[in-house]
C-alpha cells in the first residue's frame, strides 16, 4: 500500500533538473528506503542521457571540424599501462644475444637439429586427452603419440632421448579434461610447466576445416621480456624451419597479459585487400606455472622461475611474459 | 680504479665476470662477450687475498683466471684441471691455491715450484670450503659423500669425518647431500646444508659424529647457504627460491625473505653490515635487510648467475670525492637564527646506530657551517 502511494507522489512530480537556487538534495539523507532507491535510480538515468548526449555533441563537433579535429585519445588498457618490466629485451643486447646463443635451445635455431617431438598423457588417459593428444600431433609436424602406459616420465625421458626425440609434450587431465601440459626440451632442457585451459576439439568448433600436411608457419606474438624469450624459443623448437608456403597453414601462439592463446588457421588471399580464415583446431589457453632448467624433475631440479601467485601478483599491470 | 668501487663481485653462467657498484646501481662486465663460450662459465670464485686486490676465478674447462681490481683486467691464467668435473670450491692459502673438482680431487697448487698435494675427498663433491680463520682447514661434502674436513698439512686422513644420522622410523637409510657448509667462527662447529632441505650443525670438538642439530625448511633442495656475523644464524636458499633466515641455537626459522623467482645458486652476509646478497638463476643481485627482511636492491643482471661476494668497498650513497668538493665549495650567505638553534642543540652520544648516523650528519653539516663565517 505503502509502496503505491510513493510511486503515486514520484509520478506527481514533474522530473526536471532542480534549479540552481535551490540546494540539491542529498540522496543518501533519505530516511525512506523506496523513496530513496527511486531517487537514485532517477540520478543514475539523468546521468546517462548527459552522458549520451556529451557523446553525441562531441561526434557531431568532430565532423563539423573534419580534418582539423583533434586526434582521438588511446584507450587506456592494462597492457599499455603495463608496470615497467626491466627485464625487456632490447634487440641490440649483446649480452642477451650472447646468453641466447649459448643457450640449450641454440642447436635448433642454428639448423643443427631436427625437432622430433612425443606426445604423451598422463598415466590415466581419459578419452578427451587422448583426443587433444592425437590431434595435436597433426598440428605438430614431426611428432609421434605414444601411450604413456603407466611409466615413469624420468624413465621415458632417457629413452626419448636415445631415440633421437628432441622434444616432449605430456598432457595432464584431471576431471576428464586435459588441464595441464609440460614441455621438455631434449636432451637437456628446459622444461616448462603451463596451465591448460579453454580446450576446443575440432569436433566443438564451427566450420572448422582439415588438417593438411605442409609444414606450418609460426606465429609468436608478444613474448618480450627475458622469460617471455626463452619461453618463446621452447615454443618455436617444436616446429620445423622453412615452412610450406603453398599450405597457407599458419600456428599462433599470442601472448596477451601471460595467457597464451593457441590457434591453427588456414588463410587465404581473396584479393588484394581482402584475408580469409579457416580454423583448423584445436584451440586452447596456456599459462605459465613454471620453468625448469634441465629435464623434468621437481624433486631436484633446480626453477628458473616460479610463478607464485601471493607474492607476484601485486598489480593487475604486472605481466611476465 | 672504477673496479674498486664495486661492491658485489659476480661469476655468471656465460662466462662473464661482474662487478656490481650497488650505491650508485651500476653493472659492469669485465670481459670480452665475443671470447666466451659455454666452457668458459664461472663456477666458482674467491680473492687472490686478504687485502682483496685481485679475484680468482674458477672456469668449467678447468682454468683458474686472476682478475686484477686496479689494473681492471684479467692478468693471468692458470690450468688447474686435475680430474673430471666443474670446480666446487676454490680457495688460497698463502701463495698456492686449492681448487676442489665434482670427481673428488682437491689440489693444492704452489706457484713457483709447481708442488702439489694431491687429496682424494670422495665423489659427487657439491661443495668445498676453506675455513677463513684457520686457512689450513678446508671442509667437503657432496651426494653420498658425508662433510668431511681436512687439514692440507696432514692430507693422509680427514680430521673430522661426519656420520649419517640414524635411520628413519621405517629403518631405511636416510640419503646424504650436502649441497653447501660453513665453518662457524670462533668455534669448531660447522654448519651444512643438504639436498633434502636439512641444516645440520656438527661439532668436532666433542667425540659426537652425527649432527648436534638439524632443522628442517620447506620441502625442497637448498642450494646456498650464507653465514651471518655473529656466527649465531644462517641464511639458506632452496631451488623453488625460497630464502629463510634460521637460528642455529633454537633451530628456528626467523624469518622468510621474499621476492625471488628462481632457484638460489649463492647467498653471501656482509661481514661488517646487516646485509645479505644472494644471486640465482632468476638474473637478480638481491640485497636485503637482515633485521627487517626489506629488500633494499635488486638489480637486474642479464644472465644466470652463479656465484657471488661483497667486497671491502664502503656502501656510502655519497663518493669521497664528492664529499672533497663539498667542503671546497664556498658556503652561501649565513642565516642567524639557524645558526644559533644549532649552537644551543645538545650532543647526544648514546642510542641507536640510526640515531648515532643522523648525528654525525648534523655535526658535519654544523662544523661547515661555522666554518663559513671565518672564511668571509
Amino acid at each position: 500500500m505503502a509502496a503505491h502511494m510513493v510511486g503515486s507522489t514520484m509520478h506527481d512530480q514533474p522530473a526536471e533538473p532542480p534549479s540552481s537556487d535551490i540546494p540539491q538534495a542529498n540522496i543518501s539523507r533519505f530516511k525512506n528506503k523506496q523513496k530513496r532507491a527511486e531517487m537514485y535510480r532517477k540520478m543514475k538515468a539523468q546521468l546517462k542521457k548527459q552522458k549520451l548526449k556529451d557523446k553525441s555533441r562531441k561526434k557531431m563537433e568532430r565532423k563539423a571540424l573534419g580534418d582539423k579535429a583533434p586526434p582521438k585519445k588511446a584507450p587506456k588498457t592494462i597492457e599499455n599501462m603495463r608496470v615497467y618490466d626491466e627485464t625487456m629485451v632490447d634487440p641490440q643486447d649483446e649480452e642477451v644475444a650472447h646468453d641466447e646463443e649459448h643457450d640449450e635451445m641454440a642447436s635448433y635455431f642454428n639448423r643443427e637439429t631436427q625437432p622430433k617431438v612425443l606426445i604423451t598423457a598422463s598415466d590415466v588417459t581419459r578419452f578427451k586427452c587422448k583426443l587433444f593428444c592425437r590431434q595435436l600431433q597433426t598440428c605438430i609436424p614431426n611428432s609421434e603419440v605414444f601411450a604413456r602406459r603407466r611409466s615413469a616420465l624420468k624413465k621415458v625421458i632417457p629413452q626419448a632421448i636415445e631415440r633421437g626425440f628432441t622434444d616432449l609434450i605430456v598432457i595432464n587431465g584431471e576431471k576428464k579434461l586435459p588441464d595441464a601440459m609440460l614441455i621438455c626440451h631434449l636432451p637437456d632442457g628446459p622444461t616448462a610447466h603451463f596451465k591448460l585451459t579453454n580446450v576446443k576439439l575440432r569436433k566443438e568448433i564451427k566450420k572448422c576445416g582439415e588438417t593438411t600436411d605442409h609444414l606450418p608457419e609460426l606465429i609468436l606474438n608478444n613474448f618480450n621480456t627475458r622469460l617471455g624469450h626463452s619461453v618463446g624459443r621452447l615454443i618455436a623448437s617444436l616446429f620445423p624451419h622453412d615452412p610450406d608456403f603453398v599450405g597457407r597453414r599458419a600456428v599462433t601462439f599470442h601472448n596477451q597479459r601471460d595467457y597464451i592463446f593457441f590457434r591453427h588457421h588456414r588463410y587465404i588471399f581473396r584479393n588484394a585487400k581482402k584475408v580469409g580464415l579457416q580454423e583448423l583446431g584445436p584451440r586452447f589457453t596456456l599459462k605459465l606455472r613454471s620453468l625448469q632448467k634441465g629435464t623434468f624433475d621437481t624433486k631436484f631440479g633446480e626453477y628458473e622461475w616460479v610463478h607464485k601467485r601471493h607474492e607476484m601478483e601485486t598489480s593487475r599491470r604486472k605481466f611476465f611474459l | 680504479m672504477a673496479a674498486l668501487m664495486n661492491n658485489v663481485w659476480l661469476g655468471t653462467e656465460t662466462g662473464i665476470l661482474k662487478g656490481v657498484n650497488v650505491c650508485k646501481k651500476i653493472a659492469t662486465n669485465y670481459c670480452d662477450l665475443k671470447k666466451l663460450d659455454k666452457e668458459k662459465e664461472v663456477t666458482a670464485m674467491c680473492w687472490a687475498t686478504e687485502e682483496e686486490q685481485q679475484v680468482l676465478t674458477g672456469l668449467r674447462n678447468g682454468t683458474v683466471q686472476t682478475f686484477d681490481l686496479e689494473k681492471g683486467e684479467f692478468t693471468d691464467q692458470q690450468d688447474c684441471s686435475g680430474a673430471e668435473g666443474v670446480f666446487r670450491g676454490l680457495a688460497t692459502h698463502g701463495d698456492a691455491v686449492i681448487t676442489c673438482v665434482e670427481s673428488g680431487l682437491l689440489k693444492v697448487w704452489r706457484g713457483s715450484d709447481k708442488e702439489s698435494t694431491e687429496i682424494k675427498v670422495g665423489p659427487n663433491v657439491r661443495r668445498m670450503r676453506q675455513n677463513p680463520a684457520k686457512r689450513n682447514l678446508v671442509a667437503t661434502g657432496g651426494n653420498e659423500n658425508d662433510l668431511k674436513v681436512w687439514d692440507l698439512q696432514d692430507p693422509e686422513k680427514p680430521i673430522f669425518r661426519a656420520k649419517n644420522v640414524r635411520n628413519d622410523f621405517l629403518e631405511l637409510r636416510v640419503p646424504v647431500c650436502v649441497n653447501d657448509m660453513h665453518f662457524i667462527p670462533d668455534s669448531s662447529k660447522i654448519v651444512t646444508c643438504t639436498g633434502f632441505h636439512h641444516v645440520r650443525l656438527y661439532d668436532p670438538s666433542t667425540p659426537r659424529r652425527r649432527p648436534v642439530l638439524s632443522v628442517e625448511f620447506d620441502e625442497y633442495p637448498l642450494m646456498a647457504m650464507g653465514i651471518t656475523q655473529g656466527g649465531n644464524s644462517v641464511i639458506v636458499g632452496n631451488t623453488h627460491g625460497a630464502m629463510a633466515h634460521i637460528d642455529l641455537r633454537k633451530g628456528q626459522v626467523l624469518r622468510a625473505f621474499k621476492g625471488f623467482a628462481g632457484s638460489i645458486r649463492s647467498i653471501e652476509c656482509h661481514p661488517s653490515l646487516p646485509l645479505v646478497a644472494s644471486c640465482g638463476l632468476d638474473r637478480f643481485l638481491r640485497i636485503h635487510h637482515i633485521p627487517s627482511g626489506t629488500l633494499d636492491n635488486k638489480i637486474y643482471l642479464k644472465s644466470r648467475l652463479n656465484c657471488l661476494m661483497f667486497s671491502s668497498a664502503s656502501f656510502d650513497t655519497v663518493d669521497p670525492e664528492e664529499i672533497l668538493k663539498a667542503k671546497e665549495r664556498p658556503a652561501g650567505p649565513v642565516d642567524e637564527e639557524a645558526e644559533n638553534i644549532w649552537r644551543q642543540m645538545e650532543e647526544v652520544t648514546e642510542g641507536s646506530t640510526k640515531v648515532k648516523r643522523m648525528v654525525s650528519e648534523v655535526s658535519t653539516r654544523s662544523t661547515t657551517k661555522r666554518k663559513a663565517p671565518a672564511e668571509t
